[in-house]
């Protein structure tokens, strides 16, 4: 792995750092020994051409590889500040879940009202305090930006929302509980452009408040909302580094290649 | 035999019309719209039927007496035609029934769909759909013969024929049409939906009662309908085992006659055609059909009203 310079000279703290990570679907190896750090309050973005692994590397963050039999993990991805690795077979992947929000592909709300939506999270945690989750839910919405467009009509069923609002709706879940890291999983490929550049603006807002990993296919839009990128092929991590001295002028031949759209 | 050019093969093509294809085409439509329409046609036949011989039944008892009479005795000298005491007991061993299947059902359907590894849910689905293909003769006797004994130890005061054990059998007949098609409902909910459920901290439980069978609503209420409509229309088990007197009574505890064990009593009888005897199955029938025409109707707007999109 070639990292570019003054990646560990910024002044940032590390929220997490990934050690040797490698993943198994069944036999199958999909990441090979990746090493890698999320810099606390930035936005660092995957990239890569389809099947790189880059999905598969986030989801590990959540420990959603657990839901499915036959994955193992082997390395760590510790958590900080409590030095904590979260991959370890004695950390409950609930436990992971609640500090490390996850937001999909496909707008997912659940077949209930805006509000019971945004409350879930803090629901399933026994929160049941009228105030405190009027409060949380209105808190998470008006980070979504999608506070004053459904302020109105928060009982009504979320499939009623257009596309992007939906997104924001599930944005707004994953921040009611306060996560430490909000991992994106390509979070716009099923919106329109408009959409899409009300949810980028929303991420590049969020790093106020919260770490952020998004996998994207889009170039473009890692250059738009990352700090950080790394790049990736055949689950591996080719290179890492800041977004501007990865596009501007990155060490590696491949990553050049695939961010000068030569391949890919 | 040469070869021909390009141009010759392409020589025959036009744009005309196909009488051929076209009265093939005609042909195979009307063959499957007669296919479709036979089933619409037999339900109303049958409708029909049942209003046709149930009109002269009520040239000779009004329906006021038929709706309201506590009564139901056609074939004693002092006759009585009150439908009540037969729709009593339907209502009664059906809700017994319900009692038992719907939450049983359920519970099955949420294991089998959320929680089973692949092997238990291979192995029990098939025992569950055995369950579904015993014949209700067998079901009445084991009622009868096994059920109600058992539960004259619980409690000594129960009669030989008790709408209880009709109605706690019928039950457990009906558990694998519920489970079986909530599961499919459950199942069918997509697997980013429990993703995301479980991505904000939620467990296994949590997803299956707060995301799941909210998203399956539609199908879990059209298979309590389903289920409803069998519990109302079961014949062989109530007639076996709870007795065959029509009797006015909302407590299970007792013997009474459901329309449907009133129809195989009569039916078996050399009523004369055309008597009043024989027309009064016709008048239950169509009680009957009303019933479960009333349930279907009540399950298609539930389900129109919370159809869920994806």
């Amino acid at each position: 792995m070639h990292e570019s310079t003054d990646v560990h000279a910024t002044s940032t703290q590390y929220k997490s750092e990934v050690r040797d990570l490698s993943f198994y679907y069944g036999e199958f190896n999909a990441l090979k020994n990746i090493n890698m750090v999320l810099h606390e309050k930035q936005v660092t973005a995957l990239i890569g051409p389809s099947g790189c692994g880059k999905s598969t590397f986030l989801r590990c963050f959540n420990r959603m590889h657990d839901l499915y039999p036959g994955n193992r993990y082997m390395g760590e991805i510790i958590l900080h500040p409590d030095d904590v690795n979260i991959l370890a077979s004695n950390v409950d992947p609930i436990e992971v879940r609640m500090r490390i929000s996850m937001v999909f592909q496909k707008p997912n709300p659940f077949p209930k009202s805006i509000y019971e939506n945004v409350a879930y999270g803090l629901r399933v945690r026994g929160v049941r305090q009228r105030a405190v989750l009027d409060e949380k839910v209105e808190e998470a919405l008006r980070d979504a930006a999608l506070w004053d467009e459904v302020k109105d009509r928060l009982n009504q069923l979320a499939f009623n929302l257009s596309g992007g609002q939906q997104q924001r709706l599930c944005i707004a879940r994953a921040l009611a509980t306060d996560p430490e890291i909000l991992l994106f999983d390509e979070p716009t490929s099923a919106l329109d452009p408009i959409a899409t550049a009300s949810i980028e603006e929303l991420i590049t807002d969020l790093k106020d408040k919260v770490t952020i990993l998004i996998v994207t296919h889009n170039m473009q839009q890692a250059a738009r909302v990352s700090d950080y990128t790394a790049y990736m092929y055949l689950g591996e991590l080719i290179e890492f580094g800041i977004t501007d001295t990865i596009f501007i002028k990155p060490k590696n031949k491949q990553t050049e290649d695939y961010i000068t759209g030569r391949f890919g | 035999m040469t070869a021909k050019s390009p141009a010759e093969i392409s020589q025959p093509r036009r744009l005309g019309y196909s009488f051929r294809r076209n009265l093939r085409e005609r042909f195979i439509e009307a063959l499957l719209f007669l296919t479709a329409f036979a089933s619409v046609a037999i339900t109303l036949a049958i409708v029909v039927m049942l209003v046709k011989e149930s009109y002269e039944f009520f040239q000779h008892v009004s329906i006021w007496d038929f709706l309201t009479d506590t009564q139901w005795t056609p074939l004693f000298d002092d006759a009585h035609y009150g439908i009540l005491p037969l729709v009593s007991g339907t209502l009664v061993s059906s809700a017994v029934a319900l009692l038992v299947a719907i939450p049983l059902g359920t519970i099955i359907a949420i294991y089998l769909s959320e929680f089973a590894p692949f092997t238990v849910r291979e192995i029990a689905k098939p025992f569950l759909e055995l369950l579904g293909g015993v014949p209700t003769i067998v079901y009445g006797y084991f009622a009868l013969l096994f059920v109600t004994p058992l539960l004259q130890q619980i409690f000594p005061e129960l009669p030989g024929f008790s709408l209880l054990s009709a109605g706690l059998v019928m039950g457990i007949m009906i558990i694998p049409y519920v489970s079986s098609l909530s599961e499919d409902a459950m199942r069918a909910v997509p697997m980013s939906m429990r993703e995301g459920s479980y991505a904000m901290g939620a467990t296994r439980f949590q997803t299956a009662i707060r995301v799941v069978m909210p998203a399956a609503y539609s199908g879990i209420a059209a298979a309590y309908i389903l289920g409803i409509s069998r519990a109302v229309g079961e014949t062989m088990v109530v007639a076996v085992a709870a007795g065959m007197q029509p009797n006015l009574t909302w407590n299970p505890m007792e013997p009474a006659a459901t329309i449907t064990a009133y129809i195989v009593q009569v039916s078996l009888g050399d009523l004369p055609h055309g008597s009043i005897g024989y027309q009064t199955i016709f008048a239950a029938g169509l009680t009957l059909l009303l019933m479960t025409l009333s349930f279907n109707i009540i399950g298609h707007i539930l389900r129109k009203r919370y159809r869920e999109i994806y």
